[in-house]
């Protein structure tokens, strides 16, 4: 079985699809909401791209009542520029989450040659990577 | 009958190779204790005892003898070592190298749940679905005790001295991120509850790991008259006395350690000699032996 594709269309729940090689026949496995973040506890990422962990991701991804300023994430002098809408949309990230995810849109456009990060590349990041929940 | 492949057998999908992922957050540990030449987890089955007291001092003592000290709070829902070596809270750098560690006193490097969180008083909790956190939680904090491990940019250590929270089931949960710690020090009391529950904690450290014994809050003495005060009974079953365990110092009980805990200055940074302070350098030198120093 092939992966084919993973979608998290809310609430928690994953869905992701395997294809046969052969007959291209697909079967689609569904994990529910507590599933899902029993996978993700463990700091693994199931299906879509996955980029190299930023610092204590796990730990930044699922903390709530984070101080705002708890993290200074540097920013590394990179060729990917950021349009003003997508700026306004990354102000809207929670605070304490903010500058990682920032690095994981720069990292995704790196990864994938793209040099203005846009409202349309962050969708299609979020998808990618399972970022919905941030 | 079918015949099932194991997982391990399943070729890994590129795009999720799940099994990969655990390897590379294992590597990454491995990679960053490399440069930590001797971790202390500082542990007692019991809460209370001193641990993060004993932890602060050692720390900060260790850094006073001119070694590279880490600190790492392993207590994420009741942190108390940012308090106790004096770090408010200011902006963790993240470089891509990981997250830059605080600096506390004596310049203790220090990660801590409570540098992270909103105020002083905020409890730690997770995103998540509601309902049966009880399945998951315990997944995240183990998690983050790693990747307060893995992800900090501890540069090269002599020492990383971990408080873990009480709970034998703790002290196993770190042997798994950190098999082979250099010494590990089980703090206790000289009460009975505290003796019993330093033997249980005893029978989990396997036979090869080096540990000795804290008896802290021993008799102190009077401020007023100078006499003794001993706080509890000696323990009366002596099979289970921590003394006859390898025994690495005695703390009395001495209200200016506990002023000076509250204060954020580790007692062992004041240079009037207090019979707390002198025990506590003799339980760093004691390590430090322990340690090969
Ligand atoms: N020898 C001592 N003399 C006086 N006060 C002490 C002594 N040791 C510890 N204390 C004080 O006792 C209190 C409890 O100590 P501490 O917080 O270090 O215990 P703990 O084992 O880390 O507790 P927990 O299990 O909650 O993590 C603190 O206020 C500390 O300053
Ligand atoms: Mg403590």
């Amino acid at each position: 079985m092939r992966f084919e594709e993973r979608q998290l269309p809310g609430d928690g729940t994953m869905g992701v699809v395997f294809a046969c090689p052969q007959c291209g026949g697909e079967v689609a496995m569904l994990t529910n909401p507590m599933e899902t973040q029993v996978v993700s506890s463990l700091g693994v990422k199931i299906g879509g791209t996955t980029l190299p962990d930023q610092p204590m991701e796990l730990t930044r991804t699922f903390v709530a009542d984070g101080r705002d300023d708890a993290f200074a994430d540097a920013m590394r002098p990179r060729s990917v520029h950021w349009s003003e809408d997508a700026t306004n949309r990354l102000g809207q990230v929670p605070a304490f989450v903010r500058g990682m995810v920032k690095r994981i849109y720069a990292d995704y456009a790196q990864e994938h040659g793209i040099s203005e990060i846009t409202p349309a590349v962050m969708n299609r990041a979020r998808s990618d990577l399972g970022l919905e929940g941030m | 009958m079918r015949n099932f492949r194991t997982y391990g057998e399943v070729p890994a999908t590129p795009s999720h190779p799940v099994l990969a992922q655990v390897g590379d957050q294992r590597a990454r540990l491995g990679q960053r204790l490399a440069k930590i030449h001797h971790i202390v987890p500082v542990v007692s089955g019991k809460g209370g005892v001193g641990k993060s007291a004993v932890s602060a001092n050692l720390a900060a003592a260790l850094a006073l003898r001119g070694f590279r000290v880490g600190a790492v709070d392993g207590d994420l829902n009741g942190p108390s070592l940012a308090a106790m070596l004096g770090v408010s809270p200011e902006p963790l750098q993240v470089t891509d190298d990981g997250v830059v560690p605080a600096v506390g006193a004596a310049d203790v490097r220090l990660v801590a749940t409570d540098l992270l969180l909103e105020a002083a008083d905020t409890p730690l909790r997770w995103r998540g679905p509601p309902g049966d956190e009880f399945l998951w939680r315990g997944a995240l904090e183990a998690g983050t005790l790693r990747e307060f491990l893995s992800d900090v940019v501890w540069g090269d250590l002599d020492f990383l001295v971990v408080d873990l929270p009480p709970g034998t089931d703790r002290i196993q949960r770190f042997l798994e991120f950190v098999p082979d710690p250099a010494a590990v020090l089980l703090v206790t009391t000289p009460s009975r509850a505290a003796a019993r529950v330093v033997a249980r904690a005893e029978a989990l450290l396997s036979s090869g790991t080096r540990f000795g014994t804290v008896m802290n809050m021993a008799a102190g003495s009077c401020p007023h008259c100078g006499g003794t005060l001993p706080l509890f009974d000696a323990p009366a079953d002596p099979g289970r006395d921590p003394h006859t365990i390898d025994f690495w110092g005695e703390i009395p009980f001495d209200h200016r350690l506990a002023h000076a805990t509250d204060a954020g200055r580790p007692i062992v940074l004041d240079p009037d000699a207090s019979r707390a302070a002198t025990a506590l350098w003799a339980l760093t030198d004691r390590v430090l032996t322990e340690c090969e120093f």
